[in-house]
């Protein structure tokens, strides 16, 4: 299964925190993600949200979503369209959060992903990777299975617990 | 039994097995609590459940981000709250009461030994009752509604080891800021930082809680201090809690398996600085101290209580603030500020030339007032000095104890507080 024309990478540093991902000043008036959208990353890279397409990739390096725990965050990735977050290491609370709203977060070694890249997911003997298409790599992923991943194929936290009626983790083999 | 950390301990009775880092479980929780930040998108995310709120008697809600409602948008979703709180019949605490950090352990929602979410990140700060406090987003805040419950995944423990005391001139800001240097800002990412050693006894609960709130800044899940005298007082001297709160207290097994062990020794700790951008961008004072500053903020969740007041007061006692230097005061609640007004301490400081703001977030977030301008330096006792944090990308943020900021606001540049205590 391959995404079919794949996404452009857009790279960032270590800890981009969440104020960085949308401003408090947006964040006050609104909630509503298709506005906030265009704000995506404003203060570190003005622009930025008119430039980024659905289906697009963002790439960070370790500690990706430090700082505040506001899920408008991960809600305003989803917003811009983003394929997936792709970074060597996820803060907690961002991590949290996307799991709970149905983000792809995925782990790996980003240094060798550059700017401007086109990415796209594929599996690879039962497994996701990334396809490097501009440089013809493979990226491999990091991480196995977790009790989490109910949530994740059930759409994230609030569909799992209306499908569930609760919670209903449970530990992988 | 196999020896356990405090954060095993506190997981594994709650769930009634025992439990191993890197699972995940699911938890009752003691309290779950949500601000005007972060409730109105959980409110709407519950709605979509379309099911009762469980234990609403569990459930908290605090307005201290916009406090007071800088515009219509704002007070339509402010308005929101209140009335879910009322339909719901969940506790709210309106503007003005305080910011939840510390709303939280001051009204007798902490207790040692339970657990205690929050959707805002600082959550950490409950750690220093011996609770496994920690930050959660929306949709887990609705999930606790409709279920009372959270995923959480059994954190590895860091052990952080203190011994000594703090010299005259250093405070407990100076020590967390050392410990995110040294830690880094992700160096304890999804772990638990269980503070002990014989250190800890010098520690006062509002040092503790300086300490647990920045805890976050090295990417932690929650920070925790052992329950003693100290912890034993602060319960007693609480007219939200009875001494029965203190039966579930935890210590640590002797043996307990931590991913690694860190010592800081409380007489090495200078007055220090975070530099812009970063939290653990730490430095003595003395190395930044021909820098000129703008603005200056002693308060917040993070650094607000009575005696940190009282520090900022005893420092500008006999100078007043800079000419051309703005200081904003922010109590951390109303409980806090009614005591530093009946000390003298608000009036004093107003006098010397200080802005009173109301008991809220505001400044330290950007969520409105204080804002600087561009190419402007601010001194803040507040937890975070991100790029554009305060509401203007252009300017640069230090973060120090209020001995630092108050010694700064009086000489108009980043001044090591020792200098004006000893005189």
């Amino acid at each position: 299964m391959t995404d079919s024309k794949g996404g452009k990478a857009w790279v960032f540093g270590d800890d981009v925190n969440t104020d960085y991902i949308i401003s408090s000043k947006r964040k006050r008036d609104t909630l509503d993600v298709n506005i906030l959208a265009a704000f995506l990353m404003e203060d570190i890279r003005p622009g930025f949200g008119n430039l980024v397409r659905s289906g697009d990739f963002l790439v960070g390096g370790k500690n990706f979503g430090c700082g505040s725990a506001m899920e408008i965050a991960t809600e305003v990735i989803k917003g811009a369209g983003i394929r997936a977050v792709l970074a060597k290491s996820f803060s907690r609370t961002f991590f949290r959060n996307g799991v709970n709203g149905g983000l792809l977060m995925l782990t790996l070694d980003t240094d060798p992903i550059a700017e401007g890249d086109v990415l796209s997911l594929e599996q690879a003997e039962g497994r996701m990777v990334v396809r490097n298409l501009t440089k013809d790599e493979v990226h491999g992923l990091q991480g196995g299975a977790s009790a989490l991943g109910a949530i994740v194929t059930d759409g994230g936290l609030i569909a799992h617990l209306k499908k569930n009626k609760g919670f209903a983790l449970n530990q992988p083999d | 039994m196999k020896p356990r950390t405090v954060a095993e301990k506190i997981l594994a009775r709650r769930i009634g097995r025992p439990v191993r880092p890197g699972e995940v479980v699911v938890a009752d929780v003691d309290f779950a609590m949500a601000t005007d930040g972060s409730a109105p998108m959980a409110i709407e995310f519950f709605r979509r459940l379309g099911g009762p709120v469980k234990h609403p008697d569990r459930m908290v809600l605090i307005i201290d981000h916009y406090v007071p409602c800088p515009n219509d948008k704002v007070a339509g979703l402010l308005k929101g709250i209140e009335n879910f709180a009322a339909q719901e019949g969940i506790t709210l605490f309106r503007g003005g009461e305080g910011i939840c950090h510390r709303l939280m352990p001051e009204k007798g929602f902490v207790r040692p030994g339970g657990i205690v979410v929050g959707a805002d990140s600082h959550s950490t700060a409950y750690g220093a009752l011996n609770a496994l406090g920690t930050g959660i987003g929306s949709s887990d805040f609705a999930g606790a509604l409709y279920t009372g419950q959270v995923w959480l995944k059994v954190p590895e423990t860091i052990r952080v080891e203190l011994s000594g005391k703090l010299r005259p001139g250093v405070f407990a800001k100076d020590l967390v800021l050392s410990i995110v240097g040294q830690i880094g800002a992700d160096g304890a990412t999804y772990c638990a930082l269980e503070y002990g050693g014989d250190g800890v006894a010098g520690l006062g609960m509002e040092e503790r809680f300086t300490i647990c709130n920045m805890g976050v800044e090295t990417g932690a899940k929650m920070a925790v201090m052992p329950c003693d005298t100290v912890t034993e007082a602060w319960v007693d001297a609480n007219p939200s809690l009875t001494t029965d709160a203190l039966k579930g207290r935890v210590e640590a097994d002797a043996g307990a398996s931590y991913r690694e062990v860190v010592a800081f020794d409380l007489g090495d700790v200078v007055p220090t600085v975070a530099a812009p951008h970063r939290v653990d961008n730490v430095h003595p004072v003395k190395d930044w101290e021909e820098k000129a500053v703008d603005a200056a903020l002693i308060g917040t969740c993070t650094n607000g209580s009575v005696e940190d007041l009282r520090i900022a007061a005893r420092v500008l006692a006999d100078r007043p603030v800079a000419p051309g230097v703005r200081l904003l005061i922010v109590p951390p609640s109303r409980e806090i500020l009614t005591r530093a007004m009946a000390e003298g301490l608000v009036g004093l400081l107003v006098e010397r030339g200080a802005m009173l703001l109301p008991p809220g977030c505001g400044p330290c977030c950007g969520a409105q007032n204080g804002v600087p301008a561009a190419g402007e330096v601010v001194v803040s006792t507040a937890n975070r000095n991100f790029q554009g944090r305060m509401g203007n990308v252009a300017a640069e943020i230090f973060l120090a104890s209020p001995a630092t900021v108050a010694a700064s606001a009086a000489t108009g540049r980043i001044t090591d507080p020792r200098r004006v205590l000893d005189d």
